[in-house]
Formats: structure tokens, sequence, C-alpha cells
């Protein structure tokens, strides 16, 4: 680098900007406060001292859908919900995140056969990133679906998009 | 007050035509009401003083009919075969009734006469209470309650189709594009 090098040697990092990019975005994960049944308790036990969704950089619990970044679907999602839920979704920033949390958001869980109001997984609806297994989840399991989801981050390229061909029918 | 001296109270305040029968099982003793006269004798059961129920606590509905698809009790265009466990009418409606001042609860029953669309008086201007059950009801069960101020769905969406907790309800295929298989 010349006459640079020397002066810029504990001053500066190089790296790509997918890469500082991605670590500024997963590192501020905002969920939405959004509940939907008991696995709203589970998360927010994650989001207590104890469990400390925090120290993910996921512990700000907006309030509203326009500065949230990660929807957390956290418990059963009826017929009634659903159009309310798609609503919300539209109104995130992107990028935006979907976590489907436990096996009511994930297929139905115990409502697939006669759940007569319960749409059978929230992928229905909205599209899901991360599906975390549970009946409720423990909140180890949610922050592991939160790591998944910060690993997908890492993964995204900003600036190069993949090329999306579009087939019509 | 027991059962007996409930009962016994009833008989007194109710000329015969009130009632259908006092049952007496192992627990939860009831007495059945016969559909033309159980607003008369709610409002007795709320009113007389040795009884003064006045809390309503819940409506039941129960369907009857068995639930196993071979044997439905009202198939479209046809007679069932009789069945002799099966009781005379598809719908039953439970109301457990208490008293706070008396410290005495008590069960009321009450059989609809129609199978598919069967109605009874509301108690609404008896218990305010019974709004949202008998909505209630009405929505998961199809009961209608003649004289309700504003019977509509409490639960469902306003759009949906069918009243789900029948016996011999439909599932839906699919609601607002959602599939539900």
């Amino acid at each position: 680098m010349g006459a640079l090098e020397n002066s810029l040697n504990h001053n500066v990092l190089t790296t790509s900007v997918d890469r500082l990019i991605n670590w500024a975005r997963r590192s501020s994960v905002w969920p939405m406060t959004f509940g939907l049944a008991c696995c709203a308790i589970e998360m927010m036990a994650v989001g207590c001292a104890h469990h400390d969704f925090d120290r993910f950089g996921a512990g700000a619990f907006r309030a509203t859908p326009r500065q949230s970044d990660l929807m957390i679907v956290a418990g059963t999602v009826t017929f009634k919900m659903a159009e309310l839920i798609g609503r919300l979704y539209e109104q995130m920033p992107d990028p935006k995140y979907v976590m489907a949390m436990g096996a009511c958001a994930t297929g139905g869980g115990p409502y697939y056969k006669f759940g007569y109001h319960v749409v059978k997984g929230v992928d229905r609806v909205i599209p899901v990133d991360v599906y975390v297994p549970g009946c409720p989840p423990r909140p180890e399991s949610l922050i592991e679906g939160l790591m998944a989801l910060q690993a997908k981050i890492d993964r995204d390229n900003v600036l190069r998009k993949d090329k999306v061909v579009v087939t019509s029918a | 007050m027991d059962f007996g001296e409930m009962a016994q109270r009833v008989k007194q305040l109710c000329p015969d035509d009130f009632v259908a029968e006092f049952g007496e099982p192992a627990r939860d003793h009831y007495i059945r009401v016969k559909p033309e006269r159980f607003a008369q004798l709610m409002n007795v059961l709320r009113d007389d003083e040795k009884l003064s129920f006045e809390i309503l606590m819940s409506i039941t509905a129960v369907d009857t009919q068995s639930y196993e698809p071979t044997k439905p009790r009202v198939k479209k265009g046809e007679q069932a075969p009789p069945d002799p466990e099966m009781p005379e009418k598809r719908f039953d409606l439970v109301y457990h009734l208490l008293s706070v001042v008396c410290n005495h609860r008590l069960v009321i029953k009450v059989y609809l006469d129609d199978d598919v669309t069967p109605s009874i008086a509301t108690l609404t201007s008896v218990w305010p209470a019974a709004d949202w059950h008998e909505r209630e009801a009405w929505d998961l069960m199809g009961i209608r309650f003649d004289g309700h101020p504003d019977l509509r769905r409490i639960l469902c969406c306003e759009d949906w189709v069918g009243h789900p907790l029948r016996k011999d309800y439909e599932f839906p295929k699919q609601y607002h594009g959602i599939s539900a298989e």
C-alpha cells in the first residue's frame, strides 16, 4: 500500500461490504412484540434476564412492525388471525425475517387433524426462514433458532442478488 | 338447600307442566324443563327468595348425535333407524346456576325440539351474562335464541360457514384462499 502501509496498521480493517452489512444486520435483529398462544410465554422468558435474548442483539422487542426485523410467530395461527399476520408482515421493512415457533406455527401441531379453525402452518400465509420445533420450545431452542437465523443472514449477498428467473405459466 | 329441597320448592312454585324430569344420577342432579316453559321457570329460580339464583355461570350445548359417520342421526332425505341408546332429541342445553346468598347451585337442562334449526327463548333479560354465552352456543352449535338482542358469531369469523361443534360439521377445504387441508 506504499506510503499508507504503516500509518493505517492499527486503525483500519479490510472486509467485504457483504460481511460488514450482514454483521450489522445479524447483530441487531429486533423482534416484534407479537405472541399468539402459550409459545409467547416462552418467548417472554427468553427475553428476560435468565436467558437474555439481548446477548444476541435480539432483545429489543418492538411494539410496531415498522421497527421490527423479525417476526416470531409464537403460537397457534387461526384463520381469523392469518389475515392480520399477513398484514403485519407487509408492514415490516425489508430485510425481514420470520421464525415459526413451536408445533402449531410450524404445521398445525395438535390441531392438525381436528382444528377446523387452525392454519396448518404459518408458511401457508407468509414465507418462513427458520422453524423451531417444540410444544412449546424451550428457551434454548428459540436461541438456537435465532442463531440459525443469524447464520442465514450471514450467507446473504447484499449487492449481488441472485438472478430470479421468472417463467410464465 | 340441597337438591331435594330445591325440587320441592320448584314443585311448590310451578305447576306440574313446567318440569319434565327431576334427574338424580349419582352426582350433578338436574331439573329438566319443558322448552315452552323454560324462560318462565328461569325467572322463578332467580326471583324466589328461597332459591335466589343471581348468577348464571355457564351455558353448555350438547349435540347428542353419534359421531360415527356410519350412523348419523339426521341424514338428508331419509329416516335414520332408531337407536335405543340415543336420546329422543338431538340438542340438549345445560345451564349452571349459582346462588351466592344461599350458597347453593343447580343444573337446569332442556331438550330442544328441532333437530336442524333448534331454538329456545333467550335469557338475556333474566341474566345479562347470558348474552355472550348464547352467542357462543349460536356460533359453535347453531342454536337460535329467540329475542336475543345481538345474536352474532362471537368466536369464528363473521363469514364462517356452518357451526363447528356440531357432530355433522364438514371441515372447510379452504378459507380466504388459505388451504385448510
